[in-house]
């Protein structure tokens, strides 16, 4: 019984069950979390706050660990720069 | 180790660095000796702000000397040195500290450096994210900012190609009579010994008066435009000034990776490079009251150094006189990084009797001698 | 905006893995005010991530529903960036925390080492650990074809939880040899718990591919992964795979402890019978101190708990059941020794550092990790040197300075709270 809310990744709309972690949202959309700073793309690595590589911007804050934000209904989540 | 060399220096940070490339560049043999690495010292700590400062002719003409020589250099840096001429603006908070940006832009006027009055609305324009109202401030676009670390590694490296050589992690525990004994015991004989060793510069020199004095510094990560320029405020030599007190100046400095760096602390007779959490606050809550968007940005790491300070704030640079095969390049307090090229030029100027683009006099190490009545 | 939370209690647990937690309900129920804090959303660590997906009558659930019931106050989210005697500093998305407390009980778990090699930067390739830490937050296992490499047995946890899940294991590379696996499986032949756990196990994964001599050497795909190159008896296989979930072992968050002045020794905090460490009032448990798994934790967890709160009997009677758990630590450490090859597997340009993109190629130059990190940025990021020191560790040799504040970047405005002086003092200029 899992409800499922919206969220927009990167200006897309999707709908993920309650619970879902912002990284594990952007890797279930095949988005990147971030680009690094020699233009790589990336995903979470540890999934436990310590890599920094799901960093993302939630709700305009930017270098948000994505692995330790649950995702709320309408939030906005951009790749970090 | 049996090196014979012309030159030792002892330093390998940015004043010995800039001091073996100067040297090595007039084929002098130079043999460059850190008791670490290149550049691990305060010159990995300090901001690596290039300013011309007014605070005396003596300072101004070493800094704006000094200034020039980066500028020459700047073709030839790696990325990694990081140079730019983003420029400085002194902020003035209120109409006391305007007519300090008019003084202080007749004195740059007058000296050939080009610089800019903005009114309350310029410099809202200019800084967007610096609190309002503010009075102005004054625009240096001339000075400029580098990453020290990697500075001293390119100086280092030009010395190397130019001949001169480099021993790390070998400490020097006296230097005299042309030579520089090891604490291994092994010694190194040479015409002179440069004392480039920083804060540590009295050991190596009984008798010569330089002081530790604390900084700290914040970094947070990347957040571009935030800010454009080096912002300093315009009370920042009142603090610089003070030889007892601890005291905070707002200074912060936007690096090429987008990170902002926040300082600036003095605190006196700290020997412990822990990091101070009081005065720590006091600095980054002076900080907020100009930037107060710095209260939500991430702070990823803080760290202290040791500026080498002299009583009358200018640095030791020169023979020392009672030995002539030793010559001081030292004291430099947060003027390090600027003030290092022309350190370098007046060292080399010093060793082949040649005359300096500026006074050399207001830097000589005798005037410490005199001062204190040393033999 | 920020709350501004000021706490005391008489034990504060960091970390509410299962030595935390089993420390701060124990220590709750002998009456002692606690206050358990974690980084995480939720509760249990890594192993119990997801604390309501746990089913019913399992240990976490027991141990949960104990911790409710305690009475000891539970607080996530939250990152402790500073720590002096008595007081901690932490921050979360909504408040910043004061905590004063008499003893404090270190229960920081551990973290997944990261070996570099060719393309490890891709998305989708994840720590193995990293992978359940993901599933158990809603990424969806089902359908996907998973590799799991690295060593030990935390890979065949994780592969049977692939498998529990919908997904496909193509395959086990670990870089252990047959020998010394046998001899491990062998060693656990005389605890009975463990036999019988790993019994299960094997059973459960007996159709998967399990290679020995086998490890990762390429990461391979355009935007993201799409196979693994594995070196398996020194012959190259590409495997295509969705995930890549890479395992090499374990290293103690020790970062806290020897901030605190903890004794740290060979990596692992040092502690006494009653788990206290070096520093008084300061206790260790769980991984912290060694990495030897779930009962383990519990067990020390509950001993630090109990004597935290002045119930040192109740502590005493858990020590034999303890004390059999070191077997298994030093089995372990034996078996699954990472091999010489893996030393070898980054070309100039894979990229140790990923916070600041610095390159194996780049890093080789220096002799100390000081130096490479202030001429190349090497562990300057977020990360502060967690994945690229650790990694630098074991391709150099080089040691980490030791921590400094904040043990976690934090706002500006959180490391201002790390003074005792209240904001009405302010220091200008001239002398005073």
């Amino acid at each position: 019984m899992h409800e499922e809310i919206r969220i927009r990744i990167n200006g897309k709309s999707l709908a993920v069950p309650r619970g879902t972690s912002v990284a594990a949202a952007m890797t279930r959309a095949g988005e990147p979390c971030r680009i690094s700073v020699s233009g790589q793309a990336r995903a979470p690595l540890c999934g436990m706050g310590i890599c920094f590589d799901c960093r993302a911007v939630v709700n305009g804050q930017p270098h948000v660990r994505g692995c330790q934000v649950q995702c709320e209904a309408g939030m906005e989540i951009l790749s970090d720069e | 180790m049996s090196v014979t060399t012309e030159v030792v220096i002892v330093g390998a940070g940015i004043v010995g660095a800039a001091c073996a490339y100067e040297l090595a560049k007039e084929k002098i043999s130079v043999t460059i000796v850190d008791s670490s690495g290149v550049g691990t010292g305060a010159t990995a700590a300090g901001m690596g702000h290039i300013v011309a400062m007014d605070d005396s002719e003596a300072q101004f003409a070493l800094t704006r000397c000094s200034q020039k020589l980066w500028e020459e250099l700047r073709e030839q840096y790696p990325d990694t040195v990081e140079y730019q001429q983003s420029g400085t603006i002194w902020v003035a908070a209120d109409e006391a500290e305007m007519a300090e940006v008019q003084r202080k832009h007749e004195y740059y006027a007058q000296r050939g450096i080009a610089s800019e009055i903005l009114d309350a609305k310029a410099l809202e324009e200019a800084e967007p994210s610096l609190r309002r109202p503010l009075a102005g401030g004054l625009l240096v676009p001339g000075d400029a900012v580098v990453y020290p670390p990697c500075a001293a590694m390119f100086l280092v490296e030009k010395a190397l190609e130019l001949g001169a050589q480099i021993h790390t992690d070998k400490t020097i525990v006296s230097i005299g009579n042309g030579k520089a004994v090891l604490r291994d015991g092994t010694s190194i004989s040479a015409k002179v010994i440069v004392n480039a060793a920083g804060q540590f510069a009295p050991k190596l020199t009984p008798g010569i008066d330089i002081r530790p004095r604390k900084g700290h510094l914040v970094i947070t990560e990347r957040y571009p435009a935030k800010i454009h320029h080096q912002l300093v405020e315009l009370g920042y030599l009142k603090s610089a000034h003070s030889t007892t007190a601890d005291s905070v100046a707002f200074n912060l400095q936007p690096r090429k990776t987008g990170q902002v760096l926040i300082g600036s602390s003095r605190q006196y007779a700290r020997e412990d490079s822990k990091v101070d959490g009081d005065i720590l606050a006091t600095m980054l809550r002076r900080a907020f009251a100009y930037v107060p968007d710095l209260v939500g940005l991430s702070a990823i790491r803080v760290w202290t150094g040791f500026r080498a300070a002299t009583p009358d704030k200018l640095p030791l640079i020169g023979p020392w006189p009672g030995d002539p095969s030793v010559f001081l390049a030292a004291g430099h307090e947060g003027l390090g990084i600027t003030t290092s090229l022309a350190t370098g030029r007046l060292i080399a100027d010093h060793y082949l009797g040649r005359k300096s683009e500026i006074p050399s006099g207001p830097y000589l190490p005798s005037r410490q001698q005199e001062a204190f009545g040393h033999a | 905006m920020n709350e501004a939370v000021q706490l005391r209690v008489e034990v504060a647990v960091v970390g509410a893995g299962p030595a935390g937690l089993a420390a701060a309900t124990v220590a709750a129920e002998c009456g002692a005010s606690v206050a358990l804090l974690d980084d995480n959303p939720g509760l249990g660590g890594q192993i119990w991530r997801g604390e309501t997906a746990l089913s019913k009558n399992s240990s976490g659930a027991n141990w949960f529903a104990r911790a409710e019931r305690s009475g000891a106050r539970r607080i996530h989210s939250v990152r402790i960036f500073h720590l002096e005697s008595g007081r901690l500093l932490g921050e979360s998305p909504d408040a910043s925390y004061e905590i004063s407390f008499n003893k404090l009980i270190l229960a920081t778990g551990a973290r997944e080492q990261f070996l570099p090699f060719p393309g490890w930067t891709l998305p989708n390739v994840f720590g193995a650990g990293g992978l359940q830490a993901l599933a158990k937050s809603g990424l969806p296992l089902a359908g996907k074809r998973v590799v799991i490499a690295g060593t030990g047995p935390l890979l065949l946890a994780v592969a049977q939880y692939v498998g529990d899940h919908g997904g496909e294991v193509v395959c086990i590379a670990e870089q252990t040899s047959w020998l010394k696996y046998v001899a491990f499986g062998a060693s656990l032949l005389f605890n009975s718990g463990k036999r019988r756990d790993a019994a299960r196990l094997s059973w459960s994964l007996r159709g998967v591919r399990h290679w020995k001599n086998c490890w990762p050497v390429a990461a391979m795909g355009r935007d993201r992964l799409e196979s693994v190159r594995l070196s398996h008896h020194g012959l190259s296989k590409d495997i295509p795979c969705d995930y890549l979930a890479c395992g090499f072992h374990l290293i103690p968050n020790t970062e806290m402890a020897e901030y605190a002045g903890c004794e740290i020794r060979e990596r692992f905090a040092v502690v006494d019978q009653y788990q206290q460490s070096s520093v008084a009032g300061i206790y260790c448990a769980g991984e912290l101190t060694g990495i030897g798994g779930l009962d383990r934790a519990l067990l020390e967890g509950q001993i630090a708990g109990y004597d935290a709160a002045g119930r040192r009997p109740l502590g005493e009677r858990l020590f034999a059941s303890r004390d059999t758990q070191h077997v298994v630590v030093e089995a372990l450490k034996d078996a699954f020794a990472l091999r010489e090859e893996l030393k070898l597997l980054p070309d100039f340009d894979t990229l140790v550092c990923r916070c600041e993109d610095v390159s194996f190629g780049k890093l080789q130059p220096y002799r100390t990790w000081r130096e490479a990190k202030l001429q190349t940025r090497c562990g300057m990021g977020p990360c502060q040197g967690k994945v690229c020191g650790t990694a630098a560790e074991f391709l150099f040799g080089w040691k980490m300075d030791p921590p400094r504040p904040p043990l976690f970047p934090v706002q500006c405005s959180s490391l201002a709270a790390i003074s005792h002086r209240n904001c009405s003092e302010e220091l200008t200029g001239e002398s005073r």
